[in-house]
């Protein structure tokens, strides 16, 4: 390890974030990177523990302590050697990854972690900048062909692995560009598009296909999609979006934080969205109920926007801002997060029960809520009441609803390939990640539920295994 | 008469040790009396307590006598004898049933007519069996004397004839049927001697065989033994005398020794013998111990016509590297004998006796003690004490002892002694030995050729070998970069928690089968380091001659310095164009394509092949991987090295050749170690050059540094890394440790040991060649089928998500941490549940166990848990590898629940022993005793429930340790009295413990130290440890722990942590049931430690034996450790093994979270205790009737079979399965008993007391039991000075003066043995020749070996010289004395030593702190130094020249030394021939000490002045 006391001698920098009054006016990424002698000050602080926690939660298995020490040693080619071992898409985790690994790195305990995402990333950004990530196609073709549905993380990272084997695949994507969620639901300010673009170029030169607004089950149907591929992976992801079943959730401007996000992106992208199908929060009320990342996204989005002003509801308590009793190290506390978007400017509010909402002429205009508590039942469960009298109005005239998905859209593709699904409406795989059905395997949150990218990575690596595995049993 | 079988479970009869005492009392003009022999008999019996008993209390361990034979008696009680010389004597022992022992009389009667000998007729030896104990009586013999005459010219030709008889009769016998064959036993046939012997007690040997009491019996000498054995087996035949020795001592290397000896039988040849010669075969009698193996090799060298000292000098040959003073031919004669005959080595006391020669020898190291005195009446006695007779002062002519690897020769025929360089220099020139070795001896270093550059392997093929043999990026990283950087052995910390190889899912290594034997007890580990003036690498290879003859071709080898070779040196040897050294390389790989099933026929097609190369007259074969390739796989290198080393052996042509291992497999010390304890000759890890390249390509070694420099880094590396391995186990050459098989396996099946590694131990079978073969296949597949880009990152130092298992992971880590911090024992299941399943993997031994159903019982039935959690006790861990934090909070945690913590090696702050105002008590209950000694005081000693003697740490057994300057701080230099910045090293043995006699004494020392604390005894897990435990019950420690390999550690060397020593469970239950088969269970108590971590762990270990259970890992996890493995860098970032200010504050642990644990653990213990249907822990002591292996699916598990560790000894001596009584410690009536009568007035009043007592060696550690009053009435502060004095006259026993207390003088007028003022504490010691003795003080020992050992304060005085190792560790006491013997200083830390006299070699080995002030009257004395970390200089500071001078005052004022007189007088001449021994440390540290100390004067006096300021304002 470079320097064995490291992590007495430097504290924990991070790269930190444009200025708000200037990021707010644009969608370029919001995060800075450190300058390599910082970056590697920075590695120094690892302390290549002997059991590395940081490696263990994280869902990709990256050995953290391994390229840290490179990083330190500035062998920026012997770091991406090792990160790429474990890791498909270290430039999309570097960025949007909520980093496990930082929660479970040893220095936590009493100090602040090692800075693994960034460190990650100018692993991956110094390696792309020295020209070390080439296209590296496969020695030999096996002669197998795999069909990917969705290009997703899950997706490319399943083609991707897939591809190293030798195995020729098409990745089926519904949208007219590739990509899934990395293009259209995560926003430009955290992930730049050309980022993916260069990922898709780079697999695409190595021989991935790519065959774009092709919907699996419509513009291709099933029968030739099994016909022609000796395996299938399922990676759709968890699109339907848990809605709000209340009074006045048909009025005119209540829209589901996807659509609003992905429009944004295209925007973003160049294309041209006409004034009825537009999503605008400039000048408006913007209240966005759901407290998770994809809330966050929204709010960062509207500002952009021009929101006048911005709400965000959450069901849940406010957690605590230090770790608790329930989840103490090393696991991956429920902490209070601010993001970078809620610094451009937004209101909290914890433990709001959105009762109904109000319109005029069609259109939404406010919304009524009550607090709630929680308390814990003896069996355990955390259940919700009401405080009597606390009832409050917002006005409000953009609502975005960011409250998660429940499960994979089943109409289309699932219904047609009658797959089992499991109990939340997930398809249903085994520890291959093959499906109900021989040789149809899924991956990513099309079978875990909605989750991180960096598990539908791990995911879309396990099915490429599986795959292979699948194959070589012939 | 063996009853009881060999091998039983896990014990086996091979294991037992014995060390002994032994001396010699002899007529030097050779003058016959029956006074000689009554003499011998009091010797033995004044070395009573060096013997032990049996579990009856009486049957000895076998003592015996050899004499000259009595022609007087004999011809008084034998009708028609012929004239003395002219026939010859045979005791033989007999079987009991009348038919068998008439047959075995007629076999030796027709032998002896066949040999053209004559029967003269027998005589029934009387016997008086009364006084015998009933094990020695239940195997009694028949014991009688047969009478041979001479019927041939010449003594030496009749010897040889009866040599011939005894060997053929003996053969014919073992080769019988009959039932009573053990009986049969011939003691001695000569015309010389005789030996008596028997299952005897020293004193018991007289009375049995009445005639040696008999006035007519006479002899001019009388040779004698007696033996403490770690058995209590009937053993008639192994007591000692033998034919022509009596040994004290360990021959490691025996089992190599034994397998040279039977490969070398086919090339004897010998005129004297002829055809005969097959007759003497095997040599070695087969199932005899060490001792007996020694004495047949050397009795057949003498037999075939070496001379007595010869034949020695070649088994057992002095150092004779460049730091040993002998002549220039004597290197040579060593040499020359050197080339075909290896080392038997080992501690080694020897006497030996010809019947005219009688002598004694000590091996190279001389750590058995071995005294002389010769009276002016022609009478020399020799014995492992001095004492053993007694003598007035003005009849003793020389006081000596016997020194490192020289000879003790008196010549009874010619009337004198021969001095050891006079015999040495006649044998050295016997023969033109150094023309000889001149001018066929051939260097490596001097073979030309192999100038070519070696080939380099190109870097893509590279990636594809590395893949086939398995390298791992911690290979790299962890092992060969640091070794090829640095040339060290990599270090870590923490243990190793990984699964055993054949538990394993990796596949392994068959290196990774196999771990490390090492010494314990019974021998001692060197340290390779500060005596690395014993230690060589030096080796030969090529076709070795007939041992019988001595010719010139005999040295006809190839000679180098390092046994790993570099490539162009296998070049030089492949291109070598000399008809006597042809060398033949065989490929040493099998087809992919058949399979693992291709393995073992492709290593029988090698050994016959190989054997085919020795008929046709090569003189080496290379077995080599380098032609690995896609169809060809590597066999493992250690199986076709030990497969065709083994072949040669059984068709006895191994010493033909030379075997050299050409592969890309070995990279680290342990493979390399395997390779020559299996039979190699040499090594080219050919691989790890090629990565050391790779290395260097990459740029992760230093720019600067020369390929050649990293290669030889790794040499080096690799060369400290085998001398710890061999002198861990105290062997100090590689041609004795070569082919020794120095190992266990374990997980390896028997057909595989059988056909590879046979004598090698495996006791729970495992993988087979199948598995092997699969293993191999799996690597080569992967390099040529997958090829990764990268190598693994294997996991196995370091945890890895896919890599090796792990037992502490980030689950079981952060669960326990879980449920200890927040007291749920909810969380502490689902940890145990984890831990359990994880165990069953399995992971561990225990994991293949299960509970067998039991009916059970309600829990409140079950004995409380604050019963259980006695048991328990936290893990030797010192404060200094601790941080202060954490030691106190398991002292206090373990205080609270009643269970004991341990001190660790360190010492302890006094403020601890008082319980704080709210009631916590920091003091911990156990006080470690180990090697270093630091910090045993009295006062220490007295402050503890129990004194743990710590012989071995699981991580690192057989080695010493080091605290490193830097980390000693003025706080832990305190409690370890020494110096802050200075560093301590902990040797790797107990310089006060070289045989399980000398624990014994140190036991009692402990005891006497503290007759309240119970002594425990700590040793690790290793085949044999049963037996060296029995042997430690029988010295009477109430406690024994066993500890598995597998524990945790500050700092060692990682190849130590993972492959020395072995899990708890086969040494607990070996432990366990060899305690039993010995009836020696019911009285000690055992504890075992080693990664327990639940309740169910608990539970097992408690069926496989243990009461006690010791938790490390766990305890310090539970306080915040989480694995780091950094403890070693000082950056452990939770505060728990730090000594950083910063990082301490850091530590987050608290007594309620291990009290947590502890009660968890406990309470889990009580659910399974209901369970099994049992109420109390002891019920299920020993209980592995209640346990059943499971069936295990995992494809290597599967072939393990634990039925000996589950094997339960049938009831012996009534079967006490648990400890039920208490240890005989013998203290009640030592002389301390009286000096604490008498000094009442002093110990209550601190008045003066003078006293004065005779005293006898049998009086032993004299002076610690009262020390330990005086500790508990005073503490450190101890007495005023000289408040009680003492004159002691005689010769005082082991231990004199052992730890003793301020306020005490003894005042010794005669002579002492050895540890004299052991752990002195404060008092002063003061020796001198008695009143009318006649020998020059300054030339005559009057002090025995390791004196002052860890003396913290106080003063000797020393008219006299004194054995080797004078003020070993000492750090505070002062001495005068006037002359040393090796080792002078070694490991001092303090303390101030003046020498007015003779040093012997390595002065000041090892010494980091305090000054040594020698004399230097020769002008030779930086010879004799070893100047590692001392500076030498005159005394030029004003200083130093009046403490000595003070001293020399002192001490002529204490002693009336008339050396120390003359120098005072003439002062001035003689200062200038001092020289001042300063270590470079302590001369820094006391600067630093100096310059603070001026610090604050000047501070005071600036204060001062602004003070006087403000007044004066």
């Amino acid at each position: 390890m470079g320097d064995p006391k490291g992590f007495l001698k430097f504290g924990r920098q991070e790269g930190g974030y444009r200025p708000v009054e200037e990021r707010i006016h644009d969608y370029g990424e919001v995060e800075k990177m450190l300058p390599d002698r910082e970056r590697r000050l920075q590695a120094a602080r690892c302390m290549d523990c002997g059991v590395p926690f940081c490696h263990w939660g994280c869902p990709i298995s990256n050995i953290m302590p391994e390229w840290q020490d490179k990083i330190y040693r500035g062998d920026w080619k012997a770091a991406y050697d090792i990160l790429r071992e474990t890791s498909s898409f270290p430039e999309f985790t570097g960025r949007v990854c909520p980093a496990p690994c930082e929660a479970a790195c040893v220095l936590a305990i009493n100090d602040e972690p090692v800075t693994i995402r960034q460190n990650e990333l100018a692993v991956i950004e110094k390696a792309f900048e020295l020209g070390l990530v080439k296209p590296e196609p496969p020695e030999t073709r096996s002669g197998k062909t795999v069909a990917v549905i969705g290009s997703g993380p899950a997706g490319l990272a399943c083609a991707d692995r897939l591809n190293r084997y030798g195995h020729q695949v098409v990745v089926f994507e519904a949208a007219e560009k590739a990509g899934g969620y990395l293009r259209f639901g995560i926003p430009d300010f955290k992930l730049d598009k050309s980022i993916v673009d260069r990922r898709i170029n780079l697999m695409e030169e190595e021989g991935v296909q790519f065959r774009t607004g092709v919907r699996a089950g419509d513009d291709i149907s099933t029968k030739e999609l099994l016909k022609e591929f000796d395996a299938l992976c399922i990676a759709i992801g968890s699109r339907e979006p848990r809605d709000l079943d209340v009074e006045g959730r048909n009025l005119e401007g209540i829209y589901f934080a996807m659509d609003f996000l992905a429009q944004q992106n295209r925007i973003v992208q160049g294309d041209h969205i006409s004034d009825n199908d537009l999503i605008s929060a400039l000048n408006k009320n913007v209240l966005v109920i759901g407290g998770g990342d994809t809330g966050s996204d929204c709010v960062g989005t509207a500002n952009r926007q021009g929101a006048r002003r911005i709400t965000q509801l959450e069901l849940l308590p406010k957690p605590s801002t230090g770790r608790n009793e329930e989840e103490p190290w090393p696991l991956w506390p429920r902490v209070l997060k601010t993001s970078s978007s809620h610094e451009e400017g937004c209101e909290r509010m914890w433990t709001v029960l959105t009762k109904r909402f109000t319109g005029k002429n069609g259109k939404v205009s406010g919304v009524e809520g009550v607090e709630v508590e929680w308390h814990r039942e003896d069996d355990g469960r955390m259940v919700m009441k009401e405080i009597p009298g606390s009832d409050f109005k917002i006005k409000t005239d953009l609502v975005l609803l960011a409250m998660g998905f429940i499960h994979p859209v089943h109409k289309g593709l699932l219904g047609q390939l009658d797959l089992t699904l499991d109990d939340r409406g997930n398809v249903a795989i085994d520890e291959y990640m093959m499906t109900s059905r021989k040789g149809i395997f899924s991956a990513g949150d099309a079978s875990r539920g909605a989750s991180l990218v960096v598990w539908a990575i791990q995911d879309g690596k396990d099915a490429a295994d599986g795959i292979h595995e699948y194959f070589s049993e012939d | 008469m063996k009853d009881i079988t060999d091998q039983y479970g896990l014990y086996k009869k091979e294991y037992e040790h014995d060390s002994c005492g032994i001396g010699f009392v002899a007529h030097i003009k050779g003058e016959k009396s029956q006074d000689i022999v009554s003499r011998g008999l009091e010797v033995l019996r004044r070395m009573e307590h060096r013997g032990a008993e049996g579990a009856d209390n009486k049957t000895g361990d076998g003592s015996g006598i050899m004499v000259q034979l009595p022609h007087d008696f004999f011809a008084e009680e034998v009708k028609g004898l012929p004239a003395a010389g002219e026939y010859a004597v045979g005791m033989v022992f007999l079987p009991v049933r009348e038919d068998e022992a008439a047959h075995c009389v007629k076999a030796l009667e027709e032998v002896i007519d066949r040999k053209g000998l004559k029967l003269i007729g027998w005589r029934d030896v009387p016997v008086d069996n009364s006084d015998i104990g009933s094990i020695a009586k239940g195997s009694e013999p028949l014991v009688r004397q047969v009478f041979v005459e001479k019927t041939v010219d010449g003594d030496e030709a009749f010897e040889r004839k009866l040599y011939m008889v005894r060997k053929t009769v003996e053969r014919e016998i073992r080769e019988s049927d009959l039932k009573e064959k053990d009986y049969f036993y011939i003691l001695s046939l000569s015309s010389r001697t005789m030996v008596y012997k028997g299952m005897l007690t020293p004193s018991q040997v007289g009375g049995y065989y009445t005639e040696l009491e008999d006035e007519r019996f006479k002899s001019a000498i009388a040779l004698v033994h007696s033996r403490f054995s770690t058995n209590t087996f009937p053993s008639w035949d192994l007591a000692q005398p033998f034919r022509m020795l009596a040994h004290n001592g360990e021959i490691n290397t025996v089992q190599g020794n034994r397998f040279w000896m039977q490969a070398r039988e086919s090339a004897f040849k010998t005129d004297l013998f002829g055809e005969d010669i097959r007759k003497i075969f095997p040599i070695i009698e087969p199932g005899k111990s060490d001792s007996a193996s020694f004495d047949n090799a050397l009795e057949m060298l003498v037999r075939t016509g070496r001379s007595l000292p010869h034949s020695l000098m070649m088994l057992i040959p002095e150092s004779w590297n460049e730091k040993n003073p002998i002549p220039e031919d004597l290197k040579y004669f060593y040499e020359y004998h050197s080339t075909f005959m290896e080392p038997w080595d080992g501690p080694a006391s020897m006497v030996f006796c010809d019947g005219r020669f009688v002598g004694g020898t000590l091996d190279r190291n001389g750590l058995r003690p071995s005294r002389y005195v010769v009276t002016h009446d022609d009478l020399i006695v020799m014995g492992s004490e001095v004492g053993v007779q007694t003598f007035s002062p003005e009849k003793v002519r020389e006081k000596g002892r016997l020194t490192p690897g020289k000879l003790l020769l008196v010549d009874t025929g010619e009337g004198r002694i021969i001095p050891d360089a006079e015999i040495k220099d006649v044998i050295s020139h016997s023969k033109p030995y150094r023309q000889w070795v001149e001018d066929n001896r051939v260097n490596l270093s001097d073979l030309k050729g192999g100038q070519s550059p070696s080939p380099d392997i190109p870097e893509e093929d590279l990636h594809t070998m590395n893949l086939v043999f398995g390298y791992s990026r911690e290979d790299m990283e962890t092992i060969l970069l640091p070794k090829a950087r640095d040339g060290k052995e990599p270090t870590g910390s923490m243990g190793t928690d990984t699964p055993l190889a054949v538990f394993s899912d990796k596949p392994q290594r068959l290196f990774n089968y196999f771990k490390q034997k090492f010494a314990q007890v019974t021998n001692p580990a060197i340290d390779p380091i500060r005596e690395e003036l014993v230690m060589t690498l030096t080796s030969y290879i090529g076709t070795q001659g007939n041992l019988l003859e001595e010719r010139p071709e005999h040295c006809k080898m190839l000679k180098f310095k390092n046994p790993i070779f570099a490539n162009d040196d296998m070049e030089k040897i492949r291109n070598w164009n000399s008809p006597d050294f042809r060398s033949l390389t065989l490929p040493m790989l099998f087809p992919a394509g058949e399979g693992p099933e291709g393995l073992e026929p492709a290593l029988r097609k090698l050994c016959t092949k190989a054997e085919k190369g020795v008929d046709d007259g090569y003189n080496f074969i290379i077995l080599s991987d380098r032609n690995q390739g896609p169809d060809m796989v590597p066999i493992p290198s250690l199986m076709a090295c030990a497969a065709v080393h083994h072949h040669l052996i059984r068709k006895q042509k191994r010493t033909r050749i030379g075997l050299i291992i050409e592969t890309g497999e070995a990279r680290e010390v342990m493979h390399f170690a395997l390779l020559f304890g299996f039979g190699a000759g040499a090594v080219n890890p050919y691989g790890a050059f090629a990565n050391i390249r790779k290395l260097f390509r990459d740029n992760l070694l230093p720019q600067k540094m020369k390929v050649y420099e990293a290669d030889e880094n790794y040499m080096n590396a690799l060369h400290k890394g085998l001398l710890k391995v061999l002198s861990k186990m105290g062997t100090s050459t590689l041609r004795s440790y070569r082919g020794a098989q120095i190992f266990e396996a374990i997980g390896v099946g028997q057909e595989l040991m059988e056909s590879c590694f046979p004598g090698t131990e495996s006791r729970i079978g495992g993988v087979g060649f199948l598995e092997a073969g699969r293993e191999a296949l799996a690597h080569h597949k992967k390099a040529y089928s997958a090829r990764p880009r990268l190598l693994d990152s294997e996991g196995t130092y370091m945890y890895r998500k896919y890599g090796e298992r792990h037992a502490w992971n980030p689950e079981t880590i952060h669960l326990l941490q879980w449920a200890t911090r927040t007291g749920s024992y909810t969380r502490f299941k689902e940890f145990s549940e984890l831990v359990n399943s994880q165990n069953r993997k399995p992971h561990v031994i225990r994991g293949t166990f299960d509970f067998k159903k039991q009916k059970p019982i309600p829990i409140d039935e079950v004995e409380p848990a604050s019963e259980i959690m006695k048991r328990f006790a936290t893990g030797a861990m010192s404060f200094g590898s601790l941080s202060i934090e954490a030691h106190e909070t398991m002292a206090a945690a373990m205080n609270r629940i009643g269970g004991k913590s341990n001190s660790g090696e360190g010492g302890e702050k006094t403020e601890r022993y008082t319980p704080k105002p709210d009631g916590t008590l920091l003091r911990s209950a156990i006080k470690q005793v180990a090697s270093g000694r630091f910090g045993v005081t009295s006062n220490y000693l007295v402050n503890a429930d129990e004194l743990q003697i710590k012989i071995a740490q699981g991580a690192k057994p057989g080695e010493g340790g080091q605290l490193p300057g830097f980390k000693v701080d003025k706080v832990i230099a305190g409690t370890r009295h020494s110096t802050p910045g200075v560093t301590l090293i902990s040797p790797p043995p107990h310089h006060d413990i070289y045989s399980i006699e000398d624990l014994a004494q140190l036991i009692f020392d402990l005891k006497n130290a503290n007759p309240n604390a119970r002594v425990s005894v700590k040793l690790v897990s290793e085949s044999g440890v049963g037996t060296v435990a029995a042997g430690v019950a029988k010295a009477h420690a109430d406690n024994i722990t066993i500890s598995g390999y597998d524990g945790g550690t500050g700092a060692s060397p990682i190849s130590s942590i993972k492959h020395a020593g072995l899990p708890w469970e086969l040494g607990l239950a070996e432990t366990h049931q060899t305690l039993l088969l010995n009836g020696l269970r019911g009285r000690v108590r055992i504890q075992t430690d080693g990664q327990l971590k639940t309740g169910r762990d608990v539970v097992l270990a408690g069926m496989l034996g243990a009461e006690e259970f010791g938790f490390g890992t766990g305890a310090l996890i539970v306080l915040g450790c989480v694995m780091m493995r950094k403890c070693h860098k000082n950056t452990c970032p939770v505060g728990v093994a730090t000594q950083d200010p910063e990082l301490r504050k850091r530590f987050s642990g608290k007594p309620e979270y291990l009290v947590n644990y502890f009660s968890f653990i406990a309470e889990e213990v009580r659910e399974i205790m209901a369970e099994i249907g049992v109420k109390t822990f002891n019920e299920l002591v020993g209980r592995t009737d209640l346990l059943e292996q499971r069936t295990m699916e995992h494809w290597k598990a599967r072939t393990v079979d634990t039925s000996k560790i589950l094997a339960v000894p049938t009831d012996m001596f009534g079967g006490n399965r648990y400890c039920v009584e208490t240890q005989v410690h013998k203290i009640d009536n030592v002389l301390d008993r009286w000096l604490i009568e008498n000094a009442k007035n002093g110990l209550e009043n601190r008045e003066k007391v003078v006293l004065d007592h005779e005293i006898q060696n049998i009086n032993r550690t004299v002076g610690a039991m009262l020390s330990g009053e005086i500790s508990r009435r005073y503490g450190d502060d101890g007495l005023p000075d000289d408040t009680i004095h003492c004159t002691f006259r005689g010769s005082a026993g082991q231990s004199f003066g052992a730890f003793l207390q301020k306020g005490v003088t003894f005042r010794l007028e005669g002579d002492a043995n050895d540890y004299f003022g052991k752990g002195l504490s404060g008092g002063r010691l003061i020796v001198v020749p008695p009143e009318g003795s006649t020998f020059k003080p300054e030339d005559n020992i009057i002090i025995g070996n390791t004196v002052l050992y860890g003396a913290t304060a106080g003063e000797l005085y020393v008219r006299g010289m004194a054995g080797e190792r004078f003020c070993v560790r000492n750090s505070g006491a002062h001495a005068v004395v006037e002359g040393t013997g090796d080792h002078c200083a070694e490991y001092m830390t303090g303390g101030r030593l003046v020498v007015l006299g003779r040093v012997g070699r390595n002065f000041a080995a090892g010494m980091s702190g305090g000054i040594a002030y020698v004399l230097n009257a020769r002008g030779d004395f930086q010879y004799y130094c070893n100047t590692g970390m001392v500076e030498l200089s005159p005394l030029l500071e004003h200083e130093d020249q009046e403490y000595v001078k003070e001293m020399l005052k002192r001490h002529v004022e204490y002693t009336g030394s008339t050396l120390a007189a003359e120098i005072l007088q003439d002062w001035y001449r003689h200062m200038t021939r001092f020289i001042r021994v300063l270590p470079y440390e302590y001369k820094r540290a006391m600067q630093e000490i100096k310059l603070e100390q001026i610090e604050e004067e000047l501070r005071d006096i600036r204060e001062e002045e602004q003070l006087e300021v403000v007044s004066d304002g």
